[in-house]
């Protein structure tokens, strides 16, 4: 068994009392698409948050390739690409003006050429100079994807990537991560779907109250066997 | 009672005796000031509080300056509760000072307020603390109130010296006319008025003191109730 | 150092051309001063019999009353649009961002003050202005963003905002403000640059220790 890419040890995070995540230990190897389910208030923006080096511990340690994120959390920020429903773009700028800009704070080489594949991936090549404020939702969630792979991150963080698209630009945006992840990037999404979750992962897990209640591997689940068990811990999607 | 709370107690009491030594040491022990005019005599006074509630202050925000330091180093929640309980105290003081330069300028010069340095530079202060204590009632996380409290308190007590200067500089131009209690006094502090005014200091460093420790031990009683509020709806 | 340096500059040049774009902050920060002119105006003219000697607090005033609105808009904006989060994911020293973003305030409060400046000439019909009267004002700026850019930065996480940065600002600003009209008072009466020294000194003397602050605690101020 090779090292994990990502380690989590112990993990703890509370705002002031308020507990969120109470305890969580997970290994996600280099090149798995892992799927992360649970309800709203679950913590899993949280733990997201904490991998992106956007937020610190509590407690608890999450090593990535063996390094302690808050030992060099600018160093790692370079390996981690994150979508969060946050389009995190700037709707007065165009998009080729947005992805230089990412391109910058990233510090790409030959970032022309990058920008202008990237767009052409995500089918936004035509609407380079428009503006972001003037594009649909799922022209965003597209935009936010090229931006989150500008600098080629192997590890990809994705919160909620389909929450607000209409079914037909889920289902694209699906086939597209599935494009992109394969066996050299290491993906950890979140959803709400779980018919969705499972077409992508390789591993599916459960979050509920701060712990991790649930941890298969994906291709001995199916959606009629992982309904009734996703129904109990998420149940109507409030936190329990 | 347990170790910190019995020595609490007995502290308290010190304290209280401490103050009274130095109400007995203003009032009674310490002559009149021989230099300023006889019907203000008594009410010169006054600087046996006035010029030890101004000093307790600039303490009371040394210890959340260096309290709020602490907090951002190491995240602890008992910083938090210094800086928190050391600033109001430093607002009690201010005002305590400013109000007892009020009483003593009315008397003197006939007019409750005056632009001299010290006092607008309390006044300063006092605005400077207020804003902290707005600035934490508009945060709801404890956590990042803890931090941004800590942050301005930093600027903020920074500031008060360069204030300082600046209105003293500033005042050259319109020289101040009026002394202060504390300028009265100093003229003419003979050995027994040395005397009451070190006593004076000392008792209200260890009234500071007592009052710190019951802030903050109040401080952590509040943690403690919102702890097991958080613990009984869950 | 060219990595710093590169994020620093992308921050600054996203902040300005977006502001070039929008103009939202800059017209805002221009008319309000303009019409503080108008106001203090008003408020002196039939009291004072030479106009001229309220030339240096009012422009201080005005300086101060609408820098503010300029400088709440450095994490506002971002902080809404949750862009926040793409600027802390940047593989650099956070600092980058504070520089970025504070020399971007800067530059529109400099822009405020050279359309402020000319219409003072102006409405006083006298010319105050002279090089160490906009060295002054350089001085008086720079500690007026350095501190205002952290606060900004402060204020973003309170419920009441932009309400806030005023009340924090003003009286940190102070010595800044005494020195900025005591030294015009100084420039338009003919001192030289030696005599006002003190005070130039002291601006000195308050962006220097500002800036190594912010710089230290800017990283507290937007972690989560």
């Amino acid at each position: 068994m090779a090292k994990p890419l990502i380690e989590v040890q112990a993990l703890r995070k509370a705002f002031g009392r308020h507990r969120v995540l109470k305890g969580l230990d997970l290994n996600i190897q280099a090149g798995e698409s892992v799927v992360l389910f649970g309800p709203n208030g679950a913590g899993k923006t949280t733990f997201l948050r904490i991998l992106a080096t956007l937020s610190k511990p509590t407690s608890g340690t999450v090593r990535i390739s063996g390094v302690d994120i808050n030992d060099n959390p600018e160093g790692i920020r370079q390996y981690l690409g994150l979508v969060t429903h946050a389009p995190l773009l700037y709707g007065d700028l165009s998009a080729q003006e947005n992805l230089r800009f990412y391109g910058r704070l990233y510090g790409i080489a030959n970032a022309e050429k990058r920008i202008h594949e990237l767009l052409e991936r995500v089918g936004l090549l035509h609407r380079r100079k428009d503006l972001v404020r003037t594009f649909s939702r799922g022209m965003v969630q597209r935009m936010a994807i090229a931006r989150a792979l500008l600098h080629n991150p192997p590890i990809l963080l994705l919160d909620e990537p389909d929450t607000g698209l209409d079914p037909q630009a889920a289902e694209m945006m699906t086939d597209f991560l599935r494009e992109i992840g394969g066996s050299q990037r290491t993906v950890l999404m979140t959803t709400h779907h779980l018919e969705r979750g499972l077409a992508l992962a390789d591993r599916v897990l459960i979050l509920q109250g701060g712990r991790i209640r649930f941890d298969e591997q994906a291709d001995a689940l199916s959606y009629e066997t992982l309904r009734p068990t996703y129904d109990r811990y998420v149940g109507t999607g409030v936190a329990l | 009672m347990t170790l910190s709370r019995r020595l609490l107690f007995y502290w308290n009491l010190l304290a209280l005796a401490a103050m009274l030594f130095a109400v007995y040491a203003a009032l009674v022990m310490a002559p009149d000031a021989m230099n300023v005019d006889p019907s203000i005599r008594p009410a010169q006074r006054i600087i046996y509080f006035h010029v030890p509630a101004a000093w307790s202050s600039l303490l009371a925000f040394f210890v959340a300056f260096v309290a709020s330091i602490l907090n951002l180093a190491t995240k602890r929640v008992r910083w938090d509760i210094w800086a928190r309980a050391a600033s109001e105290l430093g607002i009690a003081f201010t005002v305590a000072a400013i109000i007892s330069g009020s009483l003593w300028a009315k008397p003197a010069w006939n007019t409750y307020w005056t632009w001299d340095p010290r006092l607008t530079t309390y006044t300063i202060v006092l605005l400077l603390y207020i804003a902290y204590f707005m600035l934490r009632g508009a945060i709801d996380e404890p956590s990042r109130r803890a931090r941004m409290a800590a942050v301005y308190n930093i600027f903020a007590f920074i500031s008060v010296p360069l204030t300082f200067m600046s209105i003293r500089w500033w005042n050259t131009i319109h020289p101040v006319i009026v002394e202060s209690p504390d300028n009265a006094g100093k003229f003419g502090l003979g050995p027994n008025m040395l005397n009451a005014f070190m006593i004076a200091n000392i008792a209200f460093v260890i009234m500071f003191i007592a009052l710190l420790a019951n802030r903050i031990s109040l401080g952590w009683a509040e943690e403690r109730i919102d702890a097991l509020r958080e613990r009984l709806n869950f | 150092m060219k990595r710093y340096l590169q994020v620093l500059w992308a921050v600054l040049w996203k902040d300005l051309r977006i502001e070039l774009r929008t103009k939202d902050v800059f017209t805002s920060m221009a008319v309000f001063a303009v019409l503080a002119l108008m106001i203090f105006n008003f408020a002196f003219e039939l009291r004072v019999p030479d106009k001229s000697v309220v030339i240096p607090g009012v422009l201080w005033v005005a300086i101060i009353f609408s820098g503010v609105l300029g400088l709440g808009r450095a994490f506002i904006s971002e902080k809404d649009r949750g862009s926040m989060a793409g600027l802390l994911l940047a593989p650099v020293d956070r600092s980058a961002i504070y520089f970025g973003k504070m020399l971007a305030s800067l530059l529109f409060i400099f822009v405020m003050e050279a359309i402020l400046l000319p219409l003072m000439v102006i409405f006083f019909n006298l010319n105050f202005l002279s090089w160490p009267l906009l060295l002054l004002l350089f001085l008086g700026t720079v500690g007026f963003a350095t501190v205002g850019t952290v606060f900004s930065g402060l204020a973003v996480n309170t419920r009441t905002r932009e309400v806030l940065l005023p009340v924090l600002l003003f009286p940190v600003m102070l010595p800044v403000l005494m020195a900025g009209i005591r030294a015009t008072i100084g420039f338009m009466e003919g001192d030289t640059l030696a005599d006002m020294m003190k005070w130039i000194n002291l601006l000195i003397f308050f962006d220097i220790l500002y800036l190594v602050v912010s710089y230290l605690t800017f990283d507290f101020v937007v972690e989560e």
